[in-house]
């Protein structure tokens, strides 16, 4: 019932994409996604568009998978679209009824703008399907180290989403099996309006919420017993390593990063 | 009430596909004390949900009491009403404030009146062995681990079900919450001639009380007979990774020692019998 649940979508796979190190994929995609604002013409959306199909081909992740990860978006870039098409004006007059018209600049901006939107998203997906969450907490977690001195509690943080990831699919499968017992018992989570519904869940969260906290509790004590106290001088089982080839991806998105920016 | 699966198989389909029953071909009968016996992943619980509707099969047909369940639109709500399912540890499903509101949940669901509904509350939680009066306006959460497995059981029995399957009912029980289930299986299978499908990897249980056993591997039914046949198979139960009751495991061994005993006997008394009646001589003790 329950069982079809992914979490984010990483595509577990062992390419040059996959194997760089997280910490080096985020800077990489903070930069690429700021240069990509930098663009003034579509001709620089052409080459943006020529790395994320050879990035596409070296992660060897299907096409098909990033045109699915674009349907939560098409809403916005429908909208996006309209918008600029009918009441951004300049340009020559294309077409008019009564007092709509549009415009030669409406069109222009209209598909510039969805261009930039689906990029970015596209890029950004890039990163969460070719990084595993865990990967991606660990980087994330680095990559806010320095802000500890100012009471950033990065490591914590981390910790926590680390956690969470941890147990995401062990409550689903929590939640299946009490919904199971409770159906058992008569109980009906598919019939009645939405107030019935709303309340015939009782019976499925107090028992969920009750087991999550029985967790949290075993879990506390598991780690206290091993004397976790948090990120100070803790060492990790798999240390993130920085190679040659990180260095490589870092100097050529630098450099088309630049490229965008000052064409 | 009779039961009949017919080449049944399920296939669960997340991400990779496992197939958790094989071809199972299975009649439960009235009055049967079933044991359900196969290693973790054998495909126990899956064939347990089947039989209430829970999962539906991807293929091969159900029926119960000549209804085929696998068809569409079948009243579930009479099914359960008529199979009561106690899972794993199923003190962790407890939701109500109180015991009474628990054990009242699966009554209240059959749409019962309410008179009813506290008649057998009243009555499911005597059998399970706890005072009504002192019990039902306490709340679940500040029981023992046994007294809230107590509280699920009955909240089960409250329905009423002409059959009931336990799966691992007694798995982290004390002894003596152990033996109390045991007596409350064997009541409920004399006296309220109950069906009872007991899955449980304590063979003592199984083969005390049985008198049918199931054995499964791999989603397949690999013996289903009588206790004294299907534990006589020392060789191929080991083979599955499953244990002897303590005393068939007594007398086969000392069987292989030389010793003419019977294997095929299961209570204590019977056993010490046996044995001295081999030995000739010795007095029972």
């Amino acid at each position: 019932m329950l069982r079809n649940i992914t979490i984010g979508q990483y595509l577990a796979g062992n390419s040059v994409i996959h194997n760089l190190d997280p910490r080096m994929k985020i800077i990489i995609t903070i930069m690429m996604i700021t240069a990509l604002f930098f663009i003034d013409s579509f001709s620089g959306y052409a080459l943006f568009f020529l790395a994320v199909i050879i990035i596409v081909y070296l992660s060897r992740i299907p096409p098909i998978r990033i045109l699915r990860g674009l349907k939560p978006v098409l809403f916005l870039v429908m909208l996006t679209l309209i918008l600029h098409v009918f009441f951004t004006k300049g340009g020559d007059l294309i077409w008019r009824w009564g007092f709509i018209s549009i415009e030669s600049e409406g069109l222009y901006t209209g598909f510039f703008m969805v261009t930039r939107i689906l990029l970015l998203v596209v890029f950004t997906s890039l990163l969460t399907l070719t990084t595993s969450p865990l990967e991606l907490t660990d980087g994330i977690e680095y990559l806010l180290g320095p802000l500890k001195r100012i009471g950033v509690p990065a490591s914590e943080l981390a910790m926590m989403m680390t956690i969470a990831l941890r147990f995401i699919p062990t409550l689903l499968e929590e939640a299946d099996k009490i919904m199971k017992a409770q159906m058992a018992r008569g109980a009906d989570f598919e019939s009645g309006n939405i107030v019935k519904r709303a309340r015939n869940l009782i019976p499925l969260l107090v028992p969920l919420f009750i087991s999550a906290f029985r967790r949290a509790d075993d879990l506390a004590l598991a780690m206290e017993s091993r004397c976790y106290h948090g990120g100070e001088g803790r060492t990790r089982l798999y240390e993130l390593k920085i190679g040659i080839r990180d260095f490589i991806a870092l100097g050529l998105s630098i450099i088309l990063s630049l490229i965008f920016i000052i064409f | 009430m009779l039961i009949e699966l017919k080449n049944v198989s399920h296939i669960y389909d997340d991400g990779q596909v496992t197939e958790a029953l094989r071809n199972i071909n299975l009649t439960i009968r009235e009055r049967e004390f079933i044991g359900l016996v196969g290693h973790t992943g054998s495909g126990k619980s899956t064939l347990v949900q089947l039989l209430n509707g829970l999962i539906k099969p991807s293929t091969g047909t159900i029926t119960i009491d000549g209804l085929n369940i696998t068809e569409g639109k079948t009243s579930l709500l009479g099914i359960r009403r008529k199979i009561g399912l106690v899972f794993q540890y199923p003190e962790h499903q407890l939701f109500e404030e109180t015991i009474y509101g628990d054990v009242a949940f699966g009554p209240r669901n059959l749409q019962l009146e309410e008179e009813e509904v506290e008649i057998r509350v009243r009555e499911a939680l005597e059998l399970v062995g706890l005072d009504y009066e002192e019990f039902k306006d306490r709340s679940p959460f500040n029981l023992s681990g046994g007294q809230q497995r107590k509280v699920a059981i009955a909240g089960v029995l409250a329905m009423k079900p002409e059959v009931l399957i336990l799966d691992e009912p007694s798995a982290g029980l004390d002894p003596q919450g152990r033996q109390q289930l045991i007596n409350l299986l064997e009541y409920l299978y004399e006296e309220k001639g109950m069906t009872i499908i007991l899955v449980s990897h304590r063979m003592e249980e199984i083969a005390r009380l049985s008198n049918r056993v199931i054995v499964m591997s791999e989603g397949e039914i690999i013996f289903d007979d009588r206790p004294e046949k299907v534990f006589s198979e020392v060789e191929r139960i080991r083979q599955l990774g499953l244990d002897l009751p303590e005393i068939t495991e007594i007398l086969w061994r000392l069987n292989k020692k030389g010793l003419q005993v019977r294997t095929d006997l299961f209570s204590l008394t019977e056993a010490v019998e046996e044995i001295s009646k081999e030995l000739r001589g010795v007095e029972p003790c």
